[in-house]
């Protein structure tokens, strides 16, 4: 399991650097993680669908699809492409800490 | 008497009623089939009728012929399952209870969630994931005289996510013996970062859709289509014109399974990866396209769950614990145009790789490379699923779960 420095901590990623030790995920990992994904800030719109991905893994045991985070009303489709430009549901769970979603075959 | 139901009648409700038949007594249960018609399409045919390799007859048989004898089978729209009460309810209004109930109501594909989809429909926007769409882009293929074909995925999940990779090898196979490949561009679009999802086929394939000419554009998540502009446009601002767009449009569970509260956003039913039973209700199960499970969504991977399924299913009967684990295994031919065709054998944990099926070594068939001898089996496929799958016989030497003996896993390749 590789692991990786952020700051003065580290933490255990996969081989696509999504974290795979929840305790070790803090707001500043976040946001070290966001920078990473080209993220310069996170506003409160994407701490909204940060703090969601977390609530429903919780809850349901999956992070939930971009149909599934649109259907929830916190946020539109549209603009949760414009807040994480790219794949949205793999770049808000790897900022969120959790596992990269389970992609079907 | 005891009574089991299974709702639908395709390929894995048909397979589950012969198995039930074989090895439930009949004189203590009673089964019941309930489909909404008596057409049982071989779905992975309609992928041949644009190009006029097959027709929509050949394909086509009733339903009620491969189901056994002493099973009954209702042919009614159901209003709705009522699973904390143990019941169905047709839309006339009857009310059947069930012991157990076997939920095999598949997917379908649902146009009208992507905007300007429908505005377009059967004049420059066709599917393949229908009998009349397929036909109906038969004869729009047939008349096609140049220009983009735009073969597109709206999102995943879709069944048999390789056919629309194999609507590219073909429609590039048949414009080039029409003579007019050089007048056409054809580019296929996902949602998906390459041709497919795990990354050793996604290379071979991504490496055969670039030899053959074909555009890819990846990671294209579609918010409309501008049908009079002929243009699908994205989430992130990117445009892909054409002049005929072969659509797979979402896919989603039955309407009857949102009725019924059971389902999630797509309306698949959360699903016990391993025991196939629902994640609600102990004594309901789900097998093939309906279950929300991240295998796929092909014949094949309902024909391996329905072997072990129905081991679950006299397990609980007799009350004992459920052993028999379904391990995502999924086994599927992809035709790559010009009579060859490619072979991948894979699972939850596996993904696919090359080697030889189904022994290591001898094959004879070869995994994940182009060949005559996969295309032919794809062919002889047809056979064996009217013949001996649909009718739960076991198919020699492909067992239930999948088998690593064979299989060249990625240390192997890069040494």
């Amino acid at each position: 399991m590789p692991a990786k420095q952020i700051g003065n901590v580290t933490i255990d990623v996969d081989g696509d650097g999504f974290m795979t030790n929840p305790l070790q995920w803090t707001k500043d990992v976040a946001a070290a993680l966001a920078r990473e994904e080209g993220l310069a800030e996170l506003t409160a719109a994407h701490w909204k669908v940060i703090e969601y991905l977390q609530k429903e893994l919780k809850e349901n045991g999956a992070v939930p699809t971009v149909r599934k985070i649109n259907k929830s009303g916190i946020i539109s489709t549209k603009e949760l492409y414009e807040i994480f430009p790219g794949g949205p549901a793999k770049k808000a769970a790897r900022i969120a800490g959790l596992a990269k979603p389970v992609g079907c075959v | 008497m005891k009574k089991l139901i299974i709702l639908g009648a395709g390929t894995g409700g048909t397979m589950m009623a012969n198995h039930f038949a074989k090895r439930l007594d009949l004189s203590d249960w009673s089964i019941t089939v309930i489909d909404r018609d008596d057409e049982h399409y071989y779905q992975p045919g309609f992928l041949f009728i644009p190009f006029g390799f097959t027709t929509i007859e050949k394909i086509t048989r009733k339903r009620s012929k491969f189901l056994p004898r002493g099973v009954e089978f209702i042919i009614s729209e159901v209003e709705r399952i009522d699973p904390a009460d143990s019941a169905v309810i047709l839309t006339d209004g009857r009310k059947l209870a069930y012991d157990f109930l076997i939920i095999a109501t598949g997917a379908r594909i649902e146009p009208s969630e992507t905007p300007g989809l429908l505005d377009g429909w059967r004049d420059s926007i066709f599917d393949f994931y229908t009998p009349d769409g397929a036909v109906a882009l038969a004869k729009r293929f047939k008349a096609f005289n140049g220009g983009t074909v735009a073969v597109h995925i709206t999102e995943m999940p879709i069944k048999c996510p390789v056919a629309p990779l194999e609507f590219v090898f073909f429609a590039d196979h048949c414009l080039g013996k029409r003579k007019m490949r050089d007048k056409a561009e054809i580019v296929f679009v996902t949602p998906l970062s390459a041709a497919f999802t795990k990354p050793v086929a996604a290379r071979r394939l991504g490496a055969l859709l670039e030899k053959r000419g074909i555009r890819t554009v990846t990671d294209f998540a579609v918010e409309r289509v501008d049908a009079s502009a002929r243009k699908l446009l994205s989430y992130d601002g990117r445009e892909v014109p054409y002049d005929l767009l072969v659509t797979v449009p979402t896919n989603m569970g039955d309407e009857l399974i949102e009725r019924s509260g059971m389902g999630d956003e797509l309306r698949f039913i959360p699903t016990d990866p391993q025991t196939l039973r629902s994640k609600g209700y102990e004594n309901v199960f789900v097998l093939g396209d309906a279950t929300n499970l991240p295998s796929s969504k092909a014949g094949s991977v309902a024909h391996f769950q329905a072997e072990l399924l129905v081991e679950n299913v006299l397990r609980t009967i007799k009350n004992e614990p459920l052993a028999a684990e379904f391990d995502g295994h999924s086994n599927c031919f992809i035709e790559t145009g010009g009579g060859q065709a490619i072979l991948l054998d894979f699972n939850y944990e596996v993904e696919p790789l090359p080697g030889r099926f189904p022994f290591p070594v001898i094959g004879p068939l070869p995994l994940l490379k182009p060949s005559r001898l996969n295309h032919i089996g794809k062919l002889a496929f047809r056979w064996i699923y009217w013949n001996m799958l649909l009718k739960a016989r076991r198919i020699p030497f492909i067992p239930a779960k999948m088998s690593k003996a064979g299989k060249k896993f990625p240390l192997q390749l890069e040494s």
